[in-house]
């Protein structure tokens, strides 16, 4: 299961976060900082796409210079996650037609719409990119 | 005061702030212009407002005053409105919150709405934040959606029933049969999430678990159709068709697999034809081979699919992905206590993973490794260790010292390769070396008195050439300390290589150099001061050449500390300065301490009685009779034994002169002073049954100035100084002296020519099976003889060391010598092959001769 998802680019600025556990306030600011300073020395070629954080692990990915980070359970399939951090960010790309870190800064509310369509509840929720197009299009018009 | 139009304004107006201090201005004129349009009840501004106040959220500005406005903002009849107000509490509550019991109610109308799209809002917001309390108030609707004939509906509702039975797994009944057609379902998404509710439902409950077995069939239809059916638009990723939903499978039915042979057995066939087919070039196919061999080695399968699954993990290493090798190191590791020889065919593989750049490689490598060490492969497998060990990252020499040491105490095929093992850990990684392991040194080095000197030479060497490793100096100053004389006395390790011959001058200014070295640190402080009280003891014994000065030189030495500012070390010093002064007394404290306990290090087995490896490496002893190797060269002799005249040197090296035997130095020292000796009478009580080597006799009055003020001091000095007598030598004072006069018996072993070659053995009482010789060399004849080449051969069970000739000319009526040491098992009897060439009056004379005249209970019972 995901107990957070979050986006942040190479400043350490969150561009997304989202949490499926409980943590309080201060608790997500500090987790904030930890999983960006945990992942964004990391080397790109020579190091894996999985970090070991306090007891479960964090899953990232980097698209430019966005770090898409999720902290799944230590039983986990990562190779897995790595694959639905993917779709997520194809669908993303899909729906604001070539992605950049400004459509997640003006659009933040129709992203946490995206995401709440193909993770809910800490699991993957939907897997077909065309679904939830469709869907997200749908709610587009309702608006 | 009003805020900014809309959020996009906002939002520009906060990224056009040059600095933080800006931004914050900005951002509070902001929040308190939404707080006070929050207090005039507009409900056309709230869209706007509570949209900008997630946005400052989101930045990490406090923005909690608005949960009540999204609430109302729910309550609107709009969707738009609705949305946002879900989305602002699932951002500013959580299921911590008081305020979110309020939400129930928006949530209970909502999933009854006639807009699926609203249902579907209130499930999302439900699903992500919902509290127990939330849970228990809302499972009946939830389970109502789930048998709603809308995909969408459904496909939420099963993931709410997941949310709920994580917070209440009491309400898990509600859903089982719900949950059983979901897994009829066609639709991907909704068995996707049906199938990750039920694998929730069977890691909490066994009983859920086996009623669930029966869905096994069916779930391998499902994969079946997934592996092969051709393409599908809709779910592909990469010419593979719905992973996720593959993988979803997989999982459960590992769960449904677990312990049962008959779910496994129908499951068999699915899984070899996934192993098979699964394209493993790119991730996606990569994971599912992952999640299928979790499950193949979780389940009950047969034999040959675990191979075949290991095999998986095995190609994994060698991908160029560092993903791949990741995974399949962590897969490893957990399989590698069950399947240890499936995963020893891949252990080249690992060991090059330990070279990898990635450092989470190589920790996961590094620990496999750790756990492939055996008996077979313990050699190959530590060289390995030891030659990462040098570029190995400090985090993880602690660890690698340890599980390197612990491996050789475990499986190390013998004590020779165990020490040299320890000894280049401590050389090469001597900052990170737990105490434990020191400890456990220490104690193999004295449970194999075949190889201190061996170890002594080494760690000296190892000493001279760096300070700066602490366990290193530890041991190495402990050592030096405690076989000191097996040290001077020498003996050969027959490496092939020189062995350089250390006197007692060169040791103090090893010492010394510890003690002035920028390394040192108050604890090498205490062992060298340790080490040289016992030295001095150690010296005398032996009867050095430069013995005085170096006495004077190890009392300057300790007077030096006795004000330090350490109170341990100020201790010592004084402590040690007095009983250096005590004469007779300070034999019997300071004597070599008996072989500590034998006990395992940390876990695994005992080693000591493993065998102790030839300190040769490949020849029999006998070939060196022919092999010039153990000629002995005048140089070496001069440096270790020139001096003294012969007669003192061999009354030293028994430690008692044969006129001291007569009166053995268990008697008390003189009454006249009973009183006043009440506290040196304490520290004799507790040698009292030792045959002290301490010659009491020569100065019956020495201690005529007792040190009463330490009889504290001494108390202490006795946890320093464990007394010798007690474990060892049990009290029996008659057959000991026996035993010690019998190893005084001199027994001519040549004679011939006007030569005379006499042995004298001595067995340390402290040592059994190591026999010292003293050859004795005598012109008999009146003409002298040069040229004395003396060698001796032993059987291969035995060990030789020899050292030089103190001269290879015998003058008429001087007596030359030469020591050497044998190590021999107990029981066994001591055969000598000499060979003696030598020249007299200008002729060569060539001699070889067998002597096996010692008494045959020299080496000790069996």
């Amino acid at each position: 299961m995901i107990k957070f998802v979050l986006v942040q680019n190479r400043q350490g600025k969150t561009r997304l976060s989202k949490w499926y556990s409980p943590y309080d306030d201060d608790e997500k600011v500090r987790l904030r900082g930890e999983v960006h300073r945990l992942i964004a020395p990391r080397d790109q070629k020579y190091q894996s796409n999985f970090v070991e954080f306090r007891n479960d692990k964090i899953v990232y990915r980097r698209y430019a210079g966005l770090f898409f980070c999720v902290c799944v359970d230590s039983n986990d399939n990562e190779l897995a996650y790595l694959e639905a951090i993917h779709l997520f960010v194809e669908v993303l790309d899909a729906f604001f037609q070539n992605v950049c870190e400004l459509d997640l800064v003006f659009s933040f509310y129709k992203v946490y719409a995206i995401l709440d369509e193909v993770f809910l509840a800490g699991e993957i929720e939907e897997t077909s990119k065309q679904v939830v197009l469709d869907r997200l299009d749908y709610l587009e018009k309702l608006d | 005061m009003s805020g900014h139009y809309n959020l996009k304004a906002l939002i520009k107006a906060i990224r056009s702030c040059k600095t933080l201090a800006d931004e914050r201005s900005v951002i509070q004129k902001e929040s308190a212009a939404v707080r006070t349009s929050f207090k005039e009840e507009d409900s056309f501004t709230r869209y706007n407002n509570i949209a900008k106040l997630l946005y400052i959220h989101m930045l990490g500005y406090p923005a909690h005053f608005g949960q009540i406005e999204c609430l109302k903002l729910v309550a609107s009849p709009r969707f738009a409105d609705k949305r946002l107000g879900y989305l602002g509490i699932m951002l500013l509550l959580d299921e911590n919150q008081e305020v979110l019991t309020l939400v129930t109610n928006s949530l209970k109308n909502d999933m009854n709405h006639s807009n699926m799209y609203a249902v579907g809002l209130a499930l999302c917001t439900f699903a992500n934040i919902s509290s127990e309390e939330m849970s228990r108030d809302l499972a009946n609707e939830v389970e109502k959606l789930l048998g709603s004939s809308n995909t969408y509906i459904r496909k939420k509702a099963a993931l709410c029933a997941l949310r709920i039975i994580r917070r209440v797994p009491d309400l898990m009944d509600h859903f089982v049969s719900k949950a059983k057609s979901l897994l009829q379902d066609r639709n991907h998404g909704v068995l996707l999430a049906g199938i990750t509710l039920i694998t929730e439902m069977c890691e909490g409950d066994e009983r859920v678990c086996d009623e669930f077995r029966k869905a096994t069939g069916l779930l391998v239809k499902h994969l079946k159709n997934l592996v092969t059916t051709g393409y599908s638009a809709e779910h592909d990723v990469l010419g593979i068709t719905d992973p996720f939903l593959q993988v979803k499978i997989l999982r459960l039915l590992r769960l449904l697999g677990k312990g049962d042979p008959t779910a496994s057995e129908t499951m068999n066939d699915i899984l070899a034809q996934v192993a098979t087919n699964t394209d493993s070039t790119k991730n996606v196919g990569n994971s599912i081979l992952y999640e299928t061999v979790l499950t193949v080695l979780e389940i009950e399968a047969d034999s040959g699919l675990r191979v075949m699954a290991i095999n998986i993990l095995g190609k994994f290493l060698t991908n160029r992905d560092n993903n791949i090798r990741y995974v399949a190191l962590n897969t490893l590791n957990k399989v590698v206590g069950i399947d240890t020889n499936a995963v020893q065919r891949h252990r080249n593989t690992i060991l090059d993973c330990l070279r990898d750049g990635d450092i989470s490689i190589r920790r996961r490598a590094l620990e496999l490794t750790y756990a492939l060490v055996n008996e077979g492969n313990v050699r190959v497998m530590t060289r390995e260790l030891l030659s990462f060990l040098e570029v190995a990252d400090n985090e993880f020499k602690l660890g690698m010292t340890t599980q390197i040491c612990l491996g050789a105490e475990r499986f190390a095929p013998n004590k020779r390769w165990q020490i040299d093992t320890v000894l280049r850990v401590l050389k090469l990684a001597g900052n990170y070396v737990r105490e434990e392991i020191l400890a456990a040194f220490i104690r193999l080095t004295c449970h194999t008195p075949e190889l201190q000197f061996y170890t002594a030479q080494r760690l000296y060497a190892a000493l001279s050439s760096d300070l700066s490793q602490e366990s290193l100096t530890l041991a190495a100053v402990w050592i030096i300390g405690e076989f000191g004389d097996v040290l001077l006395q020498g003996g050969s390790i027959d490496d092939g290589e020189e062995v350089k011959q250390v006197n007692d001058t060169d040791i103090i200014d090893l010492l010394q150099l510890v003690l002035s070295s920028p390394y040192t640190n108050t604890l090498i402080r205490q062992f060298v001061l340790t080490a040289l009280s016992k030295l001095s003891v150690r010296f005398a014994e032996l009867s050095t050449p430069n013995q005085s000065t170096n006495q004077d030189r190890i009392a300057e030495i300790l007077a030096n500390f006795s004000s330090n500012l350490e109170l341990e070390i100020q201790q010592r010093s004084v402590e040690f300065g007095s009983l250096l002064g005590l004469r007779d007394v300070k034999m019997g404290v300071l004597e070599r301490m008996p072989p500590p306990e034998i006990r395992t290090t940390m876990m695994g087995t005992v080693s000591e009685r493993k065998p102790v490896g030839s300190t040769r490496t490949d020849k029999d002893t006998v070939v060196d009779l022919i092999g010039d190797d153990i000629t002995a060269s005048p140089n070496d002799a001069s440096s270790s034994s020139s001096g003294p005249s012969t007669q003192d040197l061999l009354a030293d090296i028994f430690g008692t002169g044969s006129s001291d035997l007569s009166s053995p130095s268990t008697t008390p020292a003189p009454n006249g002073q009973a009183q006043t000796r009440s506290a040196a009478a304490d520290i004799m009580s507790l040698f009292e049954n030792t045959p002290t080597s301490a010659p009491t006799s020569n100065q019956p009055t020495s201690i005529s100035s007792p040190p009463v003020q330490s009889s504290s001091g001494t108390g202490s000095l006795f946890d320093l100084v464990t007394p010798s007598s007690s474990a060892s030598a049990p009290a029996a004072p008659p057959p000991q002296l026996q035993s010690q006069a019998k190893q005084l018996q001199t027994y001519t072993a040549y004679e011939k020519n006007g030569l005379r070659i006499t042995l004298t053995p001595k067995v340390a009482p402290n040592q059994p099976g190591v026999i010292q010789i003293l050859a004795r060399f005598q012109a008999t004849s009146g003409e002298s003889v040069g040229s004395v080449n003396f060698q001796v051969a032993v059987p291969k069970t035995q060990q030789l060391q020899m050292q030089a000739m103190s001269s290879t000319e015998i003058s008429s009526g001087s007596t030359e010598t030469q020591q050497m040491r044998i190590h021999a098992p107990a029981g066994a009897s001591i055969r000598l092959r000499m060979r003696i060439s030598y020249t007299k009056n200008g002729q060569n004379v060539t001699d070889q001769q067998d002597f096996a005249g010692f008494p045959a209970d020299l080496t000790g019972s069996k």
